[in-house]
């Protein structure tokens, strides 16, 4: 009586369709398996089979499109981390990877497996938000299509995406120009499960003079049963000034729209809204620094383990 | 089945596996590879990392499938006749005890050296973040992998080595990889799981759904029925002794009337594969009638509670009285008071539990557990199954760490009542998942201690009340909490002290026996407790330790007149003088990170004591057998588990320094009743005490006889030879211990000898005189850092002091020492296993965070060699002590820090940052208290609480809910 009587390893998107077609809702897109696999363990399979799609070459390229950067959804955090493409267009996706599991589970755990998780927290989705990405969907009738990631998202746990149907196939966000730069950090709690009290990512855009902010994306979790984009924090930062003061105002501002909540054995909701209005701003800080080009914000990627969420950069005072 | 065709180990592989098959189970199973290890399943711990393409993954969620095509590497695959750099390094450096982390480990590095060749200790720790080592040898695996990378350790080495003792003998006190390290390493050591029988049947266990219930109703014919089921049996089934229990039979090995926590078993299946034995139980039908659970051990002692057993739920009320507390309180000019409480914790030793049972050819029932007490898993075992104790052998194997959690029965009777069902061999393996759910954990504790000092800094009065919840059933919690009573007052001459101690049945999991045995709990309830009398005084905390230190001459709270080998001075000294040297005369002093002045740190300090050996009248004594071979090699034989701190070397070494053998010719047995004598349990920090002498005295009766054999040949007499290097010499003449040996042989003597120790006679509490027959000391000092934005706290470096009385083995001594410590930074910082109405919240691996490298801090190590005359060459104990202090000197640094009492383990962040923003002003790094006249600057308010009436026993946790420091941020809905 195996848990799942297939495991299908396609070497196409179509295929991959095809095969979903074939089980009609009876089986299931599995990437790395870190979270599916770990959630079966004690449950039986609410499938009959598994299509693997690891082996689709398509889906683990990371490649330049024109403006875009597009990052198959079955690369997996550690291929991010070592993209240099990313590590610059996308510093806060490359940030927030590097942070997921060990080095074991970020081998074989995929972007596209974290965003269709669709866990309020997730960290590289919280990052993807923040560079304002977008998600390709294929599926047998349709064929494939853009849409904003935050489409993505219907709930804690609840994806847009039905992986028994259609496949996400690719994340993409605009490549970097000059003046801009993202940034992530997030606060963990030593106990119980590895997701963050609060992760938070920024990208931000710098006016000409490099003395205030153009435009500004800031995305948190979990503070919302979705991965959450903070609009008033995002107007808030748009056009004032680069300062203590600008970055503070947006972390209250991003308050007004948060609902962060007390979750037993993990934090309270008074800890998740202090931790916003201190992580916020120095992630904005981060990122300003970062479309500056100082040297103090570069990321350091190499040593993904820090120990205080503040760990990582010192500006210089 | 679909055809698997990958590499492994440079081999072509081609294997059917079914479509759900992970290829940890397809390695280890179906290829014979058991070297890499499963741990958890659920990718949390690493034990199962395999390199995929070069890359390390976890193999116990990878798809067997998905390595069509790859070349996978095994830790199999690392040496080929001869070690692996890394192998070597972590044989040399101490980087293994029990070993199941082992290989995962070594995988990971290796990857890491691939890519990287010379890592700096950063990139070191941030590749093994998520490969768990729960004995902690975190440090000595950083100074294995730079080693094997060419680089200089930086943790263990003194002139470039493993230090040795300044006492060292030929053996004793050297630093010596451990015998069974190379078979660690290379994956060629046998746990548990790692044999497989032919016809071996695989069992499983159903489990209550409730944590109280009536039992209406259990029906098996369906599961009966289910082909492939060999067996399903039910309380009925047992022939012998329904119950089984460390001291009070009071655990059911299947529940026939009610169930009393979720991990009750109700029946067993045997299948011919796992995954049907698991539908089996799935088609058991059994009907409940829910009772009213009992959560608390207060709720269980309050007046018409329900009963979780016939009698009363108070299992036990132990007493300790010394002197007379009403006059001591009358003499102090400071009274302090505070309620501490500690939650349940988890063993998480990274193997789970595994029994493998078959009838032998002889008709009697083999076991094969990684126990901790094989002789008691033999009696318990043949009691069930209503056999006398010799048809029943239980043989050991490798132990992927205990820390007191592999003591209780686990699956071992069940394996042999099924074994004997079927007439098939049956292996009962746990999953991590069952694990958490099913074994004793540590005791959740309520504590209240009452300090009085006068103004000197004499400690005048102590009262403590705790309070134990030791669950569903008796399991240790008698002798535990006797520890946490009688230890509670610290390794102090108080003269007036008074403690008690209840301890209560409760539908939560049972509590037993966990490294530091109740003394990790009132530790840090006393420890603490110093440290606010010390503010209250105005005094430096290290000195109102010194100057009320036991001493030689120094009487116990329980009436012992300590004679010798009480180097707590010492210890507390050693620490002392690093403190000041490296901080200054008021070491205590908070300073800001230098890059980073949100970033407080501060030291804090703690001490403690704990027995050697069982104590408290209970006849306490082990055996062993030495046997000399032909070849020159010794062999040690014990029944004495090695659950991973370090037994066999200790063993060896003393064999060696007695026999002149060269260390590495000798050879521990893994226990085994048939062939082993009995070394009784391995608990309470008495194997190197009990058994090192037990084989001291085998290794000298040996010695007589090749003495014997060898004094005519040499022509001297027995008093001028001399054993050295493998060699018996005299007068210039010498042989090889190994022609003694064929001598003696061919003289009709066998050259090996069985010793029996006994320690000498100890009192039952209650009676003065001698309760332990020694103790030993432990201080550590850690330094934290508070980040006072986000309440996040780290341990930066402890430095400690243990007296041990003699190192017999370096290498083991330091891993003790450092693994202790690291499980006290769990104890204050990561771990935690809350029961919320009987349910457990840590179903898995994931909800129970143990420290991983991440915590491992900077450790400095003093050791202070304060002989027991009693001990093997004077050792004593190290199992426990390192670990129970760490979290109390966490805590008194916390507050040195930011000036917050932290009063429940392990410590919250959201908490302490929420204690923070209700201080008056910010927290600086301004100096908190003691010395000088700076005396109340801190935050303690409310110095001499009132106590309430005293003719209620008392139940800490239940009466005031005032204090502002009970309030735990999580806990609020
Ligand atoms: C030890 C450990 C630590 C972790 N730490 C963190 C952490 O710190 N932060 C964090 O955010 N996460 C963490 N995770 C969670 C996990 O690793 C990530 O969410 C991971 O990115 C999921 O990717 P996957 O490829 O493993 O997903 P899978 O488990 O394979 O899939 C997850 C879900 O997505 C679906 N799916 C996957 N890919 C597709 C696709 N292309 N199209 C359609 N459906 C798809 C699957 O059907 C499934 O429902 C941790 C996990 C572990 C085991
Ligand atoms: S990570 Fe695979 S067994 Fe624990
Ligand atoms: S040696 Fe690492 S878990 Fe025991």
């Amino acid at each position: 009586m195996p848990k799942w009587k297939a495991y299908h390893r396609p070497q196409h998107v179509q295929e991959a369709l095809a095969t979903l077609a074939h089980y009609q809702g009876r089986a299931r897109i599995v990437a790395g398996g870190t979270d599916l696999f770990v959630e079966l363990l004690n449950a039986p399979a609410p499938f009959e089979a598994l299509v693997d799609i690891t082996a689709i070459p398509e889906l683990r390229t990371v490649r330049r499109d024109g403006p875009w950067i597009v990052v198959g959804s079955a690369v997996t955090h550690a291929e991010i981390v070592a993209s240099p493409l990313i590590r610059r267009h996308g510093t806060a996706l490359a940030e927030g990877c590097s942070v997921i599991g060990g080095p074991q589970v970020r081998n074989v755990a995929t972007l596209g497996g974290n965003v269709v998780h669709a866990l309020p927290a997730a960290d590289g989705t919280i990052a993807l938000l923040a560079l304002d990405a977008e998600a390709q969907v294929a599926s047998s009738g349709a064929g494939r299509r853009w849409i904003p990631l935050s489409h993505l998202f219907l709930g804690p746990g609840q994806s847009a995406v039905d992986a028994t149907r259609e496949v996400l196939t690719a994340l993409r966000f605009r490549a970097t120009a000059e003046r801009e730069a993202s940034a992530f950090g997030r606060v963990m709690r030593p106990q119980g499960v590895a997701l963050p009290i609060l992760a938070v990512a920024v990208a931000v855009r710098l006016d000409a003079s490099g003395q205030g902010i153009e435009r500004a994306r800031v995305s948190l979790g979990p503070v919302a049963p979705v991965p959450f984009r903070s609009r008033r924090a995002e107007a808030r930062l748009r056009g004032a000034p680069t300062s203590p003061d600008t970055y503070r105002q947006a972390a209250e501002a991003a308050l007004e729209e948060c609902s962060p909540r007390t979750s037993r054995y993990r934090a309270t909701r008074e800890y998740r809204e202090e931790m916003i209005t201190t992580l916020l701003p120095r992630v904005v800080e981060v990122a300003v620094a970062r479309a500056r080009g100082e040297a103090w914000a570069r990321p350091r990627l190499e040593a993904v383990d820090h120990f205080s969420s503040f760990g990582a950069w010192r500006a210089p005072s | 089945m679909p055809t698997l065709r990958m590499n492994v180990n440079g081999q072509p592989v081609e294997v059917d596996v079914v479509p759900d098959a992970f290829l940890a189970h397809v390695l280890r199973y179906r290829l014979g590879l058991t070297g890499t290890k499963i741990g958890c399943e659920e990718a949390e711990c690493g034990a199962c990392t395999v390199l995929i393409d070069g890359q390390p993954v976890n193999s116990c969620i990878f798809p067997a499938l998905k390595a069509h095509g790859t070349r996978v590497v095994t830790i199999e695959g690392l040496s080929n006749g001869e070690l692996h750099p890394l192998q070597q390094a972590f044989v040399e450096w101490g980087a293994v005890q029990c070993g199941f982390c082992t290989p995962g480990v070594i995988m990971v590095a290796k990857a890491l050296l691939d890519r990287s060749p010379a890592p700096t200790e950063e990139a070191i720790r941030a590749a093994l973040k998520d490969t768990y080592c729960r004995c902690g040898c975190y440090l000595e695996m950083v100074d294995a992998i730079l080693v094997a990378s060419g680089q200089a350790p930086r943790h263990t080495a003194i002139n470039g080595h493993p230090p040795a003792s300044p006492k060292a003998l030929r053996a004793v006190g050297r630093p010596l990889p451990r015998p069974d390290a190379v078979a660690k390493v290379t994956g060629q050591a046998k746990y548990t799981d790692d044999y497989a029988f032919p016809n071996m049947l695989y069992g499983a266990t159903l489990r209550s759904a409730y944590p109280h219930a009536r039992l209406v109703r259990v029906e098996t014919h369906r599961a009966k029925a289910l082909p492939g089921v060999h067996a399903v049996l039910t309380a009925e089934d047992i022939p012998g002794e329904k119950h089984h229990g460390l001291m009070f039979d009071d655990w059911p090995v299947l529940c026939y009337d009610k169930v009393r926590y979720v991990g009750d078993a109700i029946a067993i299946v045997a299948a011919d594969t796992p995954e049907i034995a698991r539908r089996a139980l799935e088609l058991i039908d059994v009907e409940y009638d829910p009772l009213p659970v009992v959560t608390t051990p207060q709720e269980a002692l309050a007046p018409g509670a329900p009963k979780v057993h016939g009698g009363g739920n108070l299992l036990k009320h132990i007493k300790v009285r010394k002197g007379d507390v009403e006059a001591g309180f009358a003499e102090a000019d400071v009274i302090v008071e505070r309620d501490y409480h500690t939650p349940m914790y988890e063993h998480a030793f990274l193997e789970p539990e595994c029994a493998i049972a078959r009838v032998a050819e002889d008709g009697r029932i083999e076991v094969i557990v990684g126990s901790q007490i094989p002789y008691e898993d033999r009696r318990q075992i043949a009691r069930s199954l209503g056999v006398p104790e010799d048809h029943v052998r239980v043989k050991g194997a490798f132990v992927g760490g205990g820390f007191g959690g592999k003591e209780d029965i686990a699956g071992q009777i069940h394996a042999a009542l099924l074994a004997r069902a079927t007439g098939q061999p049956v292996k009962i393996l746990y999953s991590r998942q069952e694990s958490l759910r099913v074994h004793p954990k540590r005791h959740a504790t309520w504590i209240r201690v009452r300090l009085g000092a006068t103004r000197d800094g004499r400690l005048v009065a102590a009262e403590v009340d705790i309070l134990g919840d030791a669950g569903a059933y008796a399991s240790l919690s008698d002798k535990v909490m006797t520890r946490a009573a009688t230890h509670a007052a610290g390794p102090y001459d108080i003269p007036h002290v008074r403690v008690d101690c209840y301890t209560a049945y409760t539908n939560n999991p049972p509590a037993g026996a966990f490294r530091g045995f109740g003394v990790t709990q009132s530790a840090f309830a006393i420890e603490s407790t110093l440290d606010v009398m010390a503010h209250e005084l105005g005094r430096d905390p290290l000195e109102l330790r010194l100057r009320n230190a036991l001493r030689p001459g120094a009487t116990t709270s329980t009436g012992q007149v300590l004679r010798e080998s009480v180097g707590l001075v010492s210890c507390l000294e050693h620490v002392g003088h690093h403190l000041r040297s490296e901080q200054g005369p008021e070491w205590w002093h908070p300073f800001p990170n230098p890059d980073d002045p949100a970033r407080v740190r501060a030291w804090g300090l703690a001490a403690c004591y704990k027995n050697t050996g069982l104590g408290g009248g209970a006849p306490d004594w082990g055996s062993a057998e030495v046997e000399v071979l032909e070849d020159g090699r010794a062999v040690v034989r014990t029944a004495a588990a090695e659950i991973g701190q370090g037994l066999p070397a200790v063993l060896a070494i003393i064999v060696a320094e007695e026999l002149g053998i060269p260390y590495e010719h000798i050879e521990v047995a893994l226990p085994d009743t048939d062939t082993t004598p009995d070394g009784g349990p391995t608990t309470a920090s008495r194997q190197t005490y009990i058994n090192g002498n037990a084989a001291r005295m085998a290794a000298q009766r040996v010695r007589d006889i090749l003495a014997w054999a060898a004094c005519e040949a040499l022509g001297a007499p027995q008093a001028e030879l001399v054993f050295r290097d493998g060699l018996i010499t005299a007068r210039g003449r010498a042989m090889a211990v190994g022609e003694a040996a064929r001598m003696a042989l061919e003289a009709g003597r066998r050259p090996v000898a069985r010793a029996r120790f006994e320690a000498p006679p100890t009192q039952p509490l209650g009676q003065g005189g001698d309760m332990h027959v020694g103790f030993s000391f432990g201080v550590q000092a850690a330094l934290v850092e508070v980040d006072t934005r986000t309440g996040e706290v780290a341990v930066l470096k402890v430095v400690n002091a243990h007296d041990i009385g003699r190192a017999i083995n370096m290498l083991g001594l330091l891993g003790q020492i450092r693994g202790g410590i690291i499980m006290g930074i769990g104890n204050a910082l990561t771990e935690e296993y809350p029961v919320d109405e009987g349910i457990p919240f840590c179903t898995t691996l994931s909800r129970y965070k143990m420290p991983s490298i991440r915590h491992a801090p900077e450790i400095i190590t003093f050791l202070v060699e304060d002989e027991l005359p009693s001990g093997p060459y004077g050792a004593k104990g190290v199992g426990e002590i390192a670990s129970i202090p760490t979290a109390a000197a966490v805590a008194n640094a916390v507050y040195h820090a930011v000036g917050i009492r932290v009063t429940k383990t392990p410590l919250d962040q959201d908490w302490l940052l929420r204690a923070l923003r209700g201080q008056q002003g910010t927290p600086s790094a301004k100096p908190r208290h003691h010395g000088g006249h700076q005396g109340h600057q801190g935050n303690e308010e409310h110095a001499v609480p009132q106590r309430g009436p005293k003719d209620v026993p008392f139940l800490p946790g239940q009466t005031r809910g005032t204090d502002a420091h009970n309030e735990f941020g999580r806990r609020q809905a």
